[in-house]
């Protein structure tokens, strides 16, 4: 599955970091999983850990918590706002997944609720992030 | 923090060379030079990739003759799927062919996302086809991608040079390398390109009337006179290897 890449991204973060900062360990990552993406938190958590098996010392006892983001939207068009569980259900499954693979895709599957239009921006929940980052040195 | 941005090297670690298809203007022949530079590569028996990062006009699904569009297959990210012998994603797999109506931030996640996940096999070359002009796609890539290299793509129009010589001169003003410019769409009564680009220039492929017509079948493409002078450019590109 392709969440394994976006894994790999997180971890690979922890461990520039953890060199940038001089830690010894990586206690805790906190990653945020935005809603948009539709990736559940058992399956990131899933190939976090998959990811974690080949890792240094370093990462050894880390603890990964990780926070569902709702994703929200706000149009260009006419500054109406709207949630993604509320417009969720009018996406197939293919729209489903393209959105999934690449977040952006929503300009192409979703419109603005109140005027139609595509110019929207996302304001939250789009993606993976990093939150923070915790170690000891 | 946004962790995709430090897997990208990694992600492009088994390329050899990765050149961007590019040029200041619209409708010049970006989409066909970068489509049949992958095909003519891969006609040569080089690994090669094709990455049409055009997301508002992606065409080179056209030009290739693919009208079916899958997910890719997944496995520790996403495997681009190959046709003709050339590895290939475009936005169009995830779009479904229908239009991308995206501003700046969202073409620059975009791009994030598809060199964050996609696994490229070891590839000789990966070509880029890119949008018109200077914009988010030239500057995001420049920043993402280290070994980026320029192939510029213009025509004999004064308007097309002008344009062109700008983005030339901001590439070089960055240190950005240029393999050469490539003058397309040629007729025999005009050409300014060979004095302003002087020895960048490294070649003209005349107006092919074939072209429309081989669009699709990639025996027709290999055969049109773009393909031979494409053939003759990808001797430069190995030996800048």
């Amino acid at each position: 599955m392709h969440e394994w890449a976006l894994a790999d991204a997180v971890i690979t973060t922890a461990k520039k970091v953890a060199k940038e900062e001089n830690l010894k360990k990586v206690t805790e990552i906190v990653v945020k999983i935005g809603e948009l993406q539709t990736i559940s938190k058992e399956i990131f958590d899933t190939v976090l850990q998959d990811v974690l098996k080949n890792q240094p010392e370093l990462l050894k006892d880390v603890e990964c918590k990780l926070e569902i983001e709702p994703a929200g939207f706000k149009c260009r068009n006419c500054s109406h706002e709207w949630l993604f569980r509320e417009v969720k259900k009018e996406l197939d499954e293919d729209e489903t997944e393209s959105i999934h693979f690449i977040p952006e895709t929503a300009h192409v599957f979703l419109k603005c609720p109140n005027c139609k239009s595509p110019d929207f921006e996302i304001v939250k929940g789009r993606g993976i992030w990093v939150d923070s980052i915790e170690g000891d040195k | 923090m946004d962790p995709r941005i430090n897997v990208v090297e990694k992600r492009l670690e088994k390329i050899g060379k990765v050149i961007a298809v590019a040029g200041g203007k619209g409708g010049i022949g970006k989409s066909t030079i970068a489509s049949l530079l992958a095909l003519v590569l891969a006609d040569s028996n080089r690994k090669v990739g094709l990455l049409d990062l055009d997301f508002t006009g992606a065409s080179t699904h056209t030009i290739l003759g693919i009208d079916e569009f899958h997910f890719p297959d997944e496995d520790e990210g996403i495997i681009p799927p190959k046709y003709h012998g050339i590895s290939y994603i475009t936005i169009a797999n995830f779009t479904q062919d229908h239009a991308a109506p995206m501003r700046g931030l969202d073409i620059t996640n975009a791009i994030l996302e598809i060199l964050a996940i996609t696994r490229w096999d070891e590839l000789d070359y990966l070509i880029i086809d890119m949008p018109p002009g200077i914009n988010d796609t030239t500057l995001d890539i420049i920043r993402l991608i280290k070994n980026i290299e320029f192939c510029i793509v213009t025509t004999p129009s004064k308007i097309t040079t002008g344009v062109v010589k700008k983005s030339v001169d901001l590439l070089q003003e960055l240190n950005i390398p240029i393999l050469g410019i490539l003058e397309n769409m040629t007729f025999p009564t005009v050409s300014h390109a060979k004095q302003i680009f002087k020895d960048k220039y490294i070649g003209m492929i005349p107006f092919d009337e074939s072209y429309e017509h081989a669009i699709g079948n990639k025996d027709k493409l290999l055969k049109t006179a773009i393909a031979k002078t494409l053939r003759n450019f990808t001797i430069i590109c190995d030996k800048m290897c």
